[in-house]
Parts: C-alpha cells; structure tokens; sequence
C-alpha cells in the first residue's frame, strides 16, 4: 500500500510540466560581480607572475656577463668593486649564519612557551599570553634593528667579554635579534598544532597512568611533529628573508665567517646596502640585485612549498 | 559461532601480555618521587622559556621608552629632519609620507583583498585547478620575503610597465601587494565563519547571491575583516624593506606629495638615522622607533582585542 503510494507520486512529480527554477531574467549584474571577484583573486597569479618575471629578465641580464657557475661558486663577492668579483658564497654564508643564530635563539623559546601555552597554562593565563605575542609579532623590524646594533651588542659584550668583539657591527647578534622576532611565530604555530592533537590521545595516555610530562613529551610533541616543523621551517624562511635587522646590525662585509662577533653581509642586506646607494640603470651592480633576489626567491619558496605541505597533512589527519 | 570461552592462556599469550605491559610502563608509567620532580623541572623549564621570549621583546619596548623619551616633544612630528641641528631635528616629511604610503595602502587592499576572498569562499568551484592555484599561490606570496617586492616594484612599478618613479604611490602599491595576502588569509577565514544557514535562508527569501554576500555574510564577517585590514596597516607602517628599493631612503626636508618625486617615510627615516655614528642620530632614531612602535602596538592590540571581543559563536 505504502509503496505503491509513493510510487504514483513520484511517478506523477515526473510526468507534471517541471517549473523553472532558473531567473527570468539573465541577471547581467551578478556575472559581472563575479567576474570583478574573480579578478581581485587572479590579481595574486599576475602578482607571482610580475615577480618571476622581473626577477628572471634582470637575472638574464646579469648572466650574460657573468658566467652561473662563477656566480654559484665563487668565493669572493665584489660587485662595486673595479676588479668586479661576482662569487655569492660569502653572503649565503651569511644568510646561514643568521638563520643559525635566529633558531638557536627560537626553536627552544618558542617550543617551551608553545608546551607551556597548550598543555599547562590554565585558561586565563593563556587568555592574555596568546594575544600578547600576537601583538609582539607585529613589531616592526627596523625597531628591532635599532635594538640590536644600539642595546643588545653591548649587551651581550658584557655577558660573553672572552670573545672577541670588533666594530659595531655582528652577524651573530643579528642572528639573536632575528631570533627574538621569530619567537612569537614559532610558538603560535606550535601551539595550534599541538592544540590541534585530540583530546582523546592524552586521556588514554592519561589513563594508562602516564604523568603530565610524559603526556605532554611523548604524546602531544610527536603527534603534533609536522606542525611544528612547519613553524621551524617557516620559521627559517622569515630568517633568510629578514632584511632590516640584518642590514642595520650585521654590517655591509662580504665575508666567509663563522665567527658570530664578526661584521659579515647576508643576501638581504646586500640588495638593501645597493639599492640605498646611488645604481643607476643598467649596470652590472643593478643587475646583481636581481640575480641575488632570484636567488633568495628560490630558497624561500622551496621551504614554503615544504611548509604548506606539512601543515596541510596535519590538518588533515585530525580535523 | 561465537562461544563465551576465553581462549586458553598459552605461554605465548602471557608473554605478549607481559611485553605490552612492560612496554606500556617503561613509556607512561609513574617511577614516584622522581617522576613527580621531573615534572616540577619541566614546568619550571618551560616558564622559563616563556619568560625569556617574552622578556627579550619587552625588553625591546622598555629600550625604545627609555632611550627615546628623552627626545619626545612636538619638534619631532613638526620639524624636517637636519644633519645640522639633530636636537630639533623630527619626521615631518616621513610622518607625511607614511600618511600618503598607508592611505594609499588601505584603498588598495580593503577591495581587492575582500574581493579576492570573496570570491574564493563563495564563488571559486574547489575543484577547479585554476581555482587550486590561486589558493595555493596565495599561500605561497604570503611568505615571500618582502625585500623580493622591493624588487618587483623596482622592476615593474618605479620603472615601466607602470612607470611611476620613486614616488610615495609607488610605495603605497608595493607594500599593498606585499600585505594583500595577510587581508585575503584573515578576511576568508571571517567569511568561513558565517554559517551556511544565513546564506540559505537569504536564498531563500528570494535574495541574488550577491545579494546575500552583500546584506547578509559581509556584514556578519565584518570584525574579522577589520582585524585582518588593521593588522595588514601595522605592519604596513614599519616595512622599510621594499621600500628602500622603490627610493624611500633620500634625504628629504620637504613635504612629499602622493606623485610627486623624493619621499621617506618613518620606518625608512629611522633607518637612516640609525645608519650615521653621532650619539644625537641615535637617539633621534630611537625617539623614532617610539613614535612607531606606539603606533604599531595600538593597532595590533586593537585588532587583537576585536577578534576576541567580536568572536561570535554562531
């Protein structure tokens, strides 16, 4: 009875005229919203396309007078100089330093507070910590810069006077202050991620009589893995792309050193040095920028890439 | 076929039993009183973690107070900056150029970037690869270091297709392109929020769909917006880098106008202070610093305090 009932409804719902659901008008506005919509989202593709594309033309340039393996190889970098040399070592070397100095300084701070914010703080606390780095994440880079090259320096000359300071100027001090703007970024993300882990894992973890420590070390921690080294690896990124501290506290010496007391140039800080000097258009010292740029472009999209990747996967996994 | 008997503990069986346990307690279980002690240690080590990363950036502001208070009068938003007089030396041209750099910031991002995520939420079919690829190349702008921009409008911006020359619009152009992504990250994720019964029930009275983004999920999104837009115009005001590349950096001792050529700004003032040995530059940099950072941490706390007080749980 019941199905033969809905049987002749359905059937008479698909033999019945079927009413239009469409407008009855084209409605010309809406597509044209759509379309403005869409090009405001596009807009991002032309934004990489104008970047790639500046970077390569001006790094064609600079090619066709310097030889690429000179260039990825060279040990001496001189662009201004008469006798031009045009080996990028010394500065990536720099770069390396800085990112050294910035993750020794923020993996264990912004680890230890991301712990501390996610599985120990009580709410309230957390309530006003989480904010406040937020906002401390903001600071703008040049105030860190003065920080370093006026207070930290001197600073860290009174706490470690056996080493062996030269000139205002030193790559590992920019390194620490490059490490101080990074915490915040470093915990936040950290703090998601172990955020993110399940509450069920910690109560059977609890439940088989494991303390909070161990709760928090080897269950949170490793489940949380990925994202945390997407924080790190982000976390390197902003340290190789970091331009003002670096050009403020680190000094304008290209120079192949391991010495943190040392003055010594980054590849930001040389863009940054050339463009605030006089380069006229054209030459070779104008095109140096742009090979260094595309340099810096690669190294910092391949570890974005990476990052996407991992904070994609755990994200995936637990939501 | 299932039957109620337990299976016969065989030697095996207890063994594996035996091995899970001790497994089980060599990872979780408690050891007593020196367990517990660890535990004091590891809170005690995390705090300390805590308090370094947040003393070392506190320590930055109480610097800035105390270095550059000093300094603080009304000669430094009112004079030009001198090499000759540091004492009264101030930021008039590069306050103004910051004024001309983040207005013409914000009327680039707040449409574009509230179009662009717009689009993405309520329009972009997911499935589509040109849709994936701006989602992903979003992602990816969002972490290009911002001297690369400097770069861009160097290239493309200051010199042709747009051929502005160094001029505080194609500053205002370079730094809206660098924060676009932070806007469109942060105003997606307030459009995200607004819950599909809303639009449905928009839809549903007949409204267009733009109708319904319009009247209906904007408005509901609007704090989270708002805090992305405030957020993206702090760090808009002290980004120095791509603007040394676009020529933010001459010494200018007069007003600057939008398109007009020879412009600074604070940040990029700043610098150059910092950048000459005397001890009055220095300070002069640091009553600069304070001016910014007072700025800048307003804003973000502002932002902060929004998102939290507007969080709405729908």
């Amino acid at each position: 009875m019941t199905t033969a009932g809905i049987t002749v409804s359905g059937g008479g719902a698909g033999n019945s005229p079927r009413r239009s659901l469409e407008a009855p008008s084209p409605r010309y506005g809406e597509k044209t919203v759509k379309v403005i919509l869409a090009a405001c989202a596009g807009l991002s593709v032309l934004v990489t396309t104008g970047i790639v594309l500046s970077l390569l033309s001006g790094a064609a340039d600079f090619f066709r007078e310097v030889p690429i393996h000179e260039f990825l190889f060279g040990t001496t970098w001189a662009p201004a100089f008469a006798d031009a040399h045009f080996g990028v070592i010394p500065i990536v070397t720099g770069t390396l330093n800085i990112v050294f100095w910035a993750l020794v300084v923020s993996i264990p701070l912004g680890l230890l507070s991301a712990i501390y914010l996610s599985e120990y703080a009580p709410n309230r606390v957390r309530k006003t910590i989480k904010p406040m780095l937020e906002v401390l994440e903001g600071i703008p880079t040049v105030a860190i810069g003065l920080f370093a090259l006026m207070f930290l320096r001197p600073f860290l000359e009174d706490v470690f006077p056996f080493l062996d300071w030269t000139g205002p100027h030193a790559i590992g001090v920019a390194g620490v202050a490059v490490g101080l703007l990074i915490v915040p970024l470093v915990a936040s993300i950290s703090d998601d991620a172990m955020r993110s882990v399940p509450r069920g894992l910690r109560e059977g973890a609890y439940a088989l009589g494991a303390s909070k420590l161990r709760v928090s070390a080897r269950v949170v921690f490793p489940a949380a893995i990925s994202g945390i080294v997407a924080a790190i690896v982000l976390a390197v990124s902003r340290a190789i792309g970091e331009t003002m501290v670096v050009l403020m506290a680190a000094g304008a010496r290209p120079q192949i050193t391991f010495d943190p007391t040392k003055s010594a140039q980054t590849m930001t800080a040389f863009i940054g040095q050339t463009a605030t000097g006089e380069i006229s258009f054209g030459t070779i010292a104008y095109y140096t920028i742009f090979a260094v740029g595309a340099l810096l472009f690669v190294m910092t999209l391949v570890m974005n890439l990476f990052a996407v990747r991992l904070v994609r996967r755990f994200r995936e996994v637990y939501e | 076929m299932a039957t109620d008997e337990k299976p016969p503990r065989t030697a095996r069986t207890r063994l594996a039993v035996a091995g899970a346990r001790s497994s089980t307690e060599s990872v979780f279980g408690a050891r007593g009183r020196g367990d517990r002690l660890g535990n004091r240690f590891f809170l005690a080590f995390l705090l300390l973690g805590m308090a370094m990363a947040i003393t070392g950036l506190a320590a930055m502001i109480i610097w800035a107070i105390i270095e550059g208070s000093p300094r603080l009068s009304m000669d430094l938003i009112t004079n030009g900056p001198s090499t000759l007089a540091p004492e009264t030396a101030g930021y008039r041209p590069a306050i103004l150029g910051s004024i001309y750099v983040i207005g013409g910031v914000i009327a680039l991002i707040v449409p574009l970037g509230v179009g662009a995520a717009v689009y993405l939420e309520e329009f972009a079919d997911k499935t589509r690869w040109w849709n994936r690829l701006i989602e992903l190349n979003i992602q990816n702008l969002a972490g290009v270091p911002s001297i690369v921009f400097g770069i861009l409008g160097l290239a493309f911006i200051v010199r042709s297709p747009l051929s502005l020359g160094a001029v505080p619009a194609a500053g205002a152009v370079t730094i809206a392109l660098l924060v676009l992504p932070t806007v469109i990250i942060a105003a997606r994720e307030a459009i995200r929020a607004v819950p599909p019964s809303i639009r449905e029930g928009s839809l549903a009275l007949g409204a267009t769909q733009w109708q319904t983004i319009y009247r209906q999920v904007l408005p509901a999104a609007m704090s989270g917006i708002l805090t992305g837009v405030i957020l993206a115009v702090a760090r808009a005001i002290g980004e120095a880098a791509p603007l040394l590349l676009v020529g933010a950096v001459t010494f200018v001792t007069s007003d600057p106008s939008f398109f007009g050529p020879g412009f600074t700004t604070l940040p990029t003032q700043i610098f150059d202070w910092a950048r000459r040995p005397q001890e009055e530059f220095q300070v002069l940099a640091a009553a600069g610093v304070l001016i910014m950072l007072a700025l800048v941490l307003v804003m973000n706390s502002f932002a902060v305090w929004l998102r939290n007080r507007f969080e709405q749980k729908w």
